[in-house]
């Protein structure tokens, strides 16, 4: 067969396996519940003006996140627990957790409020690594998704 | 995060609303920014609440509304609601992820306009528009009931007097404001006549007409200008301005006459039965648009019979509008039957369609006009029982679509243009026009028909009483109903529109607007979803158009495997998918 056309059809089987890639990596992420519908209006607002809108929440995320995920951590550390700052604090990340439709995050931190108004210190924690593992997890994903995203973009 | 000031655009309402939103969360924020901008609002963001007051009293006025999260690091959102209340009086949205009621009534009970929760649709912010809007309304409302008290004051104690000016000049207290805003709205439309439509409207009653027509005639219509007719009109209340866009619209109004009359002339045997004859009868105003086309004869086609009916007396509200509005519908007691010229049954069968037309048309002017039981049998055109109908404009304006499939549009005006002359004559002039048509068949009409169709007082004295002289060309409505819906229909081209008047004509009506919109939306979907496919199938290419020969390849490949994998264990639906490619990548790279 001649080289170009070899380069050619090749070419196409790869596209079309990254096109597969993408698509099946976002639709996992919504079957196992990991994103819910809010994500999908980011994908919405995304356009011409604003084409990477998506990537930029989750990225705004990620470092308000990180920076609530520190304040609970030493609010836990505190003797005696201060339930209405952690609450305080869950309900900001909780919050921004909503902001890209982080489904999985967004149920840990309601279970972890429980916890709070409960005045269970113990649950609270555990509870908490639960997020933080979620919020990680999540994280992983999504930079998958945008990579094979940004490729298929080239 | 701050974006520039600027002030609201008034005229395409919504847009353009001016928003502040204060939210500590930056990926909110960033989202509320996106969507309100979608909405075409004009956006401000703040992630502090003192910053949010801060720029709040920099830029008073400078904003329509505010939306803030309830939970904000230096200061409470509660607070901020308030101050924001208190010192800016801007209606104020909450937000938060929590919807727990407590807290709702909290945000309810420090003023908020609402309540939103965390994740927030678009279409949710959408409507805040609502909100601003509310408030204006609320806003007016309390001035106004300031004013209505004087009003009503001036009722109980001058109301006689009050209640004598009102009926003389045509319009009662309540009716009025309303037929404003619909002459507003109506005169808008109707000539794009800018000037009138700004000014405080000038009602051209018949008399006042007169007079205007009047010193027209008197100065010949070609050399005629509006400071020698307000001179010569003697009337002064009137202004210049008032009388030059009168002059305007009479203009057109004989233009259109001047084609119309070219169209009848094809018709020909149209007689004049003398015009200028003023039926000291009074004809109602159906008669008298009858009698009109009778009396212009021109219908000769309609073989109307000679009486002029020519609107006199009548206390018709005319709204001012162009001449057509001008019907006045005089009272006029015809009392014999013009009938005397009736057209030739031949004719007369021909234009078995039109009368109805014509009627049609008499009977908006009719409605219009203001009828008193006075009707004199001589209207007893077989149509008189369609005239009944036609109390409703919409009636009126069905007629007028099937007019506008007659033949004899023509016919109409020349009958008019002969009435231009004489003075009296003059304000039925628009009339003529239309009542040439009906004028003509129907006559031999056994009076009996009437009986008691008196009822031809179709026009309550309080609504428009202008019977809009129907173009029989473009047939755009120019009559100020306090229906609406009739000019729509009118915009709506008829084209199937036949003269179905007869019998309910108001549900033949209905049906027939609602047969045309149906119509219009069918083909209007239609297109739309053909775009819409259009367009998803240009994207689904364009996705496949990715040539992205990349160096990952070989990772690709490697990563290939373990997808193909969780495919296996998780979703049947994949082979689906991948089932699709091949054909978009087709289609694809067949380009």
């Amino acid at each position: 067969m001649d080289k170009s056309l070899l380069n050619f059809i090749s070419q196409a089987y790869m596209d079309r396996n990254l096109q597969r890639q993408i698509a099946y990596t976002r639709k996992s992420l919504f079957d196992q519940g990991y994103l819910d519908e809010q994500f999908i209006q980011l994908e919405d607002l995304q356009d011409d003006a604003n084409p990477n809108f998506v990537e930029e929440i989750v990225t705004l995320f990620y470092s308000d996140s990180a920076r609530l995920i520190r304040n609970i951590e030493q609010a836990l550390e505190n003797n005696p627990t201060d339930f209405d700052r952690l609450d305080d604090f869950m309900h900001q990340f909780k919050g921004s957790s909503s902001s890209i439709g982080a489904k999985k995050v967004k149920s840990e931190c309601t279970q972890f409020r429980e916890y709070c108004k409960a005045g269970n210190a113990e649950g609270c924690i555990r509870t908490f690594q639960q997020v933080k593992q979620e919020h990680a997890t999540l994280r992983r994903k999504l930079e998958t998704y945008f990579q094979l995203a940004r490729q298929s973009d080239v | 995060m701050e974006t520039g000031f600027s002030s609201p655009r008034t005229d395409a309402f919504p847009a353009g609303l001016r928003v502040l939103v204060v939210d500590d969360d930056l990926a909110w924020l960033r989202i509320l920014e996106k969507m309100l901008k979608k909405c075409s609002y004009e956006v401000t963001t703040c992630c502090l609440a003192i910053e949010a007051l801060d720029l709040l009293r920099e830029r008073k006025d400078g904003f329509d509304i505010v939306i803030s999260d309830v939970n904000m690091p230096d200061m409470d959102g509660f607070k901020l609601l308030e101050h924001v209340g208190l010192e800016m009086d801007l209606p104020v949205i909450m937000m938060s992820v929590d919807g727990e009621t407590s807290r709702v009534m909290r945000g309810v009970q420090h003023g908020a306009c609402d309540y939103l929760l965390k994740p927030i649709r678009m279409k949710e912010l959408r409507n805040i528009w609502q909100h601003v809007f509310r408030k204006r309304i609320h806003e007016v409302r309390d001035i106004e009931s300031h004013e209505g008290i004087d009003e009503i004051q001036m009722m109980r104690y001058g109301s006689d007097q009050f209640d004598d000016w009102h009926l003389l000049s045509g319009h009662d207290l309540t009716s009025g404001k309303k037929r404003r805003d619909v002459d507003s709205k109506h005169d808008d439309k109707d000539l794009g006549d800018h000037s009138s439509a700004k000014k405080a409207r000038v009602v051209w009653t018949v008399d006042l007409h007169q007079k205007f027509v009047k010193a027209v005639n008197q100065m010949g219509f070609d050399k005629v200008g509006p400071k020698k007719i307000l001179d010569l009109m003697n009337v002064p209340w009137l202004t210049r301005e008032n009388v030059a866009s009168h002059l305007q619209k009479y203009r057109l109004y004989l233009s259109r006459l001047q084609k119309e009359n070219d169209l009848k002339a094809s018709f020909g045997g149209i007689k004049q039965s003398d015009s200028s004859s003023k039926d000291p009868a009074g004809n109602l105003s159906l008669p008298n648009s009858i009698k009109m086309q009778q009396n212009d004869s021109a219908s000769g086609i309609y073989g109307m019979p000679g009486n002029k009916t020519l609107p006199q007396s009548v206390d018709q509200k005319i709204h001012e509008s162009d001449l057509k509005g001008i019907v006045s519908l005089s009272v006029m007691e015809t009392k014999k039957a013009p009938i005397h010229d009736i057209p030739d049954p031949s004719k007369v069968s021909s234009s078995r369609m039109v009368p109805n037309h014509p009627f049609g048309q008499l009977e908006q002017e009719v409605k219009y006009a203001r009828f008193n039981s006075s009707i004199p049998k001589q209207y007893a055109w077989s149509q008189v029982p369609e005239v009944q109908f036609k109390q409703e404009h919409k009636i009126h304006h069905r007629v007028e679509n099937g007019f506008n499939h007659l033949p004899l549009p023509g016919l109409q005006h020349h009958v008019q243009v002969d009435f231009i002359q004489p003075t009296p004559s003059v304000s039925s002039r628009p009339f003529n026009k239309e009542r040439e048509k009906p004028a003509s068949i129907e006559i031999k009409p056994s009076y009996n028909n009437f009986s008691s169709h008196q009822t031809i007082q179709v026009a309550p004295i309080g609504t428009a009483t202008n019977l809009f002289p129907v173009q029989s060309e473009s047939y755009a409505i120019s009559f100020h109903t306090p229906a609406p819906t009739l000019t729509a229909t009118l915009s709506m081209k008829n084209h199937g529109l036949n003269q179905i008047f007869v019998n309910e004509l108001e549900s033949a009506q209905r049906n027939l607007i609602s047969g045309n919109c149906s119509g219009f939306a069918s083909s209007d979907g239609d297109l739309i979803s053909c775009l819409l496919q259009g367009n998803s199938y240009a994207t689904n290419v364009e996705l496949q158009n990715k040539e992205s020969f990349n160096h990952n390849c070989p990772e690709l490949f490697v990563e290939t495997p373990t997808c193909l994998n969780d495919a296996q264990r998780f979703d049947y639906d994949y082979p689906w998918e991948s089932m699709e490619y091949p054909v978009i990548d087709q289609g694809l790279f067949i380009v």
